[in-house]
């Protein structure tokens, strides 16, 4: 197998009150692999994206850990080499794909001047990439979409729009932070197409950070399940569905909607398994305090 | 019963509809637009629209109504001053003295401004701390005094006006700017351009700038309202542009001596300044509307 194109070992995240959000976390994706990261709300699965991005919210910040990209530690990196690679080399697809475009540009020039500034293209040439992009991406009639404001376009249109703004400069990471959240049912099925389209054709790593099972199971090679900020299982997703060995992994599944079971057949989570999952995090975190 | 309510509003849509640019910009920027260009197109073709000189005395014809009162002369159309001088003239030639300034001085202040605001609200800490300690101290000052002072100690002329208005006023374009800067620099679209990469001057030019051009822009408009305030209130007190160029701030204070036996040197100076003030306001409010998200 070849070398990662990311190496998270041992990432721990730590609040400005010294709660932690990240309890030593270990992920490794090769080129080209889709990794699922899967959890429910609070799991710390956006943290590992934003660690990796250099955009932990405010208070945050890591205490423990490496990330390799490539062979360099990320976390070493200054300002300057951390973001000769963002949009670069490493690109993300949003949660949110109306906040994420600025309402009051047309997407010729959010897109051109993205071109232009980061990836060194002349304007017409980033004016005919541009429209090859949102072809690439399926978007109908890419020359008159082209010179729309952000508005005038559907949640679905505006995600895709966002996806070929992050295949722009061809990135061997993407960070795709629950990119379908945000989107109606019978759309977030197209969204997804596209985005798996353009991954193998550009052969990009994904990290994919979401809280559907049933997605994860359709895209994904490799999963890692997260609770209270620490891997919980992880391996490849056929294993990881077919035959759980933690408890909330099988406790999550019996929370995925299936088509081939019935609805009622849904349990929710157990409260005692998460009170006494959040209780072992703790008793660990006491200890890590005790060293340090 | 809901049917004919019904049919009787549809009646009534075709005589409702207007053009699609006024409805579209509405009434006030329609409205004050055209008395803006009225105002500013008098003041550059003033030669052509009066026969008399501003300057030009008459003692004979001194103190002349306007031509619809008894005694009034339809070649006055609008009555001579104490000195015989035409009040037509002097307004349409005040006129460009007033959008002069009005348009230099608001353009500097914004200029400014918005450059100081931008930059503090976007980057916040140290740079918003300087920058916010600036304008309290500034607006701690009464804004037309520190005005008066700074054009006394300037001395007369047009230059040292347009100084005094901006040195007071930039301070209200880098208020209103840095909150709104602030406020668009928390959005996620800027968080999405900076993990694409985008630097922070960059950023700040092609994302937050135009999300903050409208409100510039308003701002710009009323602020050219208040310069021409202020030029009047300049040149009542004596401290504007130099000899005995007329502006309407001078005119007003001529007036106020002789308004008991010539009412007209006092109104119509005062008129015009209301309906130049009150146009800039709403054509600044209307374009608040127009530029407004909520009804685009």
């Amino acid at each position: 197998m070849s070398d990662p194109v990311i190496q998270i070992d041992n990432l721990q995240i730590r609040l400005a009150d010294g709660r932690m959000l990240l309890r030593g976390v270990s992920v490794s994706v090769s080129p080209g692999e889709v990794h699922g990261l899967v959890g429910e709300s609070g799991a710390g699965k956006s943290m590992i994206g934003r660690a990796i991005l250099g955009s932990l919210p405010e208070g945050a910040s890591i205490y423990n850990g490496r990330i390799t990209f490539d062979g360099q530690n990320l976390l070493e990196m200054n300002r300057a080499q951390h973001r000769a690679l963002m949009g670069r080399d490493i690109a993300l697809i949003p949660q949110d794909p109306l906040m994420s475009l600025n309402p009051v540009r047309r997407i010729r020039h959010q897109m051109v001047d993205l071109m232009r500034l980061r990836l060194g293209m002349e304007r017409r040439e980033a004016q005919r990439r541009a429209i090859e992009l949102l072809d690439q991406v399926s978007i109908h009639d890419p020359e008159s979409v082209i010179d729309l404001f952000p508005h005038e376009l559907s949640g679905g249109m505006r995600q895709r729009i966002l996806i070929a703004m992050a295949f722009a400069g061809k990135p061997r990471l993407i960070i795709a932070d629950e990119p379908t959240t945000a989107l109606d049912v019978t759309v977030q099925r197209t969204v997804l197409q596209v985005l798996i389209t353009m991954q193998r054709q550009n052969g990009s790593a994904v990290l994919f950070i979401t809280h559907d099972l049933g997605v994860v199971a359709k895209l994904c090679r490799c999963v890692t399940v997260l609770h209270a900020g620490r891997v919980l299982e992880q391996g490849p997703t056929s294993e990881v569905i077919s035959s759980p060995v933690h408890p909330y992994t099988r406790a999550l599944l019996a929370a995925t909607p299936r088509f081939d079971r019935p609805l009622a057949s849904l349990k929710p989570i157990p409260r005692s398994l998460t009170e006494s999952l959040w209780a072992e995090a703790r008793t660990l975190d006491h200890f890590v305090g005790a060293q340090s | 019963m809901a049917n004919i309510t019904h049919s009787s509003y549809l009646a009534r849509l075709p005589r409702l509809r207007r053009p699609a640019w006024r409805v579209k910009l509405g009434n006030r920027v329609v409205m004050g637009g055209a008395i803006v260009l009225a105002v500013c197109g008098s003041a550059i073709l003033a030669p052509l629209l009066t026969g008399h000189s501003p300057i030009e005395q008459d003692l004979m014809n001194a103190l002349m109504p306007p031509f619809w009162l008894s005694g009034g002369d339809i070649s006055y159309p609008l009555g001579t001053d104490d000195l015989g001088r035409d009040i037509l003239s002097r307004l349409l030639y005040g006129a460009r003295i007033t959008m002069t300034i009005a348009l230099l001085s608001a353009t500097f202040s914004c200029l400014i401004g918005s450059a100081v605001g931008l930059t503090a609200g976007f980057y916040g800490g140290v740079v918003d701390q300087i920058v916010s300690r600036m304008i309290d101290t500034w607006v701690a000052f009464p804004p037309v005094l520190l005005a008066i002072v700074l054009s006394a100690m300037l001395g007369a002329g047009m230059t040292s006006i347009v100084i005094a208005i901006v040195v007071v006023d930039w301070t209200r374009f880098a208020r209103i700017v840095r909150s709104e800067a602030q406020v668009q620099a928390q959005m996620d679209y800027v968080a999405a351009s900076r993990i694409l990469g985008l630097g922070r001057g960059a950023i700040m030019i092609l994302e937050v700038l135009p999300n903050v051009l409208p409100l510039i822009i308003t701002l710009f408009t009323v602020e050219m309202g208040i310069a021409a305030v202020v030029e009047s209130v300049l040149s009542f007190a004596g401290e504007s542009v130099a000899g005995d160029y007329p502006t309407w701030g001078s005119m007003i204070a001529a007036g106020r001596g002789n308004i008991h036996h010539g009412w007209w040197m006092l109104v119509f100076p005062s008129a015009c300044l209301i309906l130049t003030v009150l146009s800039f306001n709403l054509l600044g409010d209307g374009l608040r509307r127009v530029f407004d998200p909520v009804h685009r």
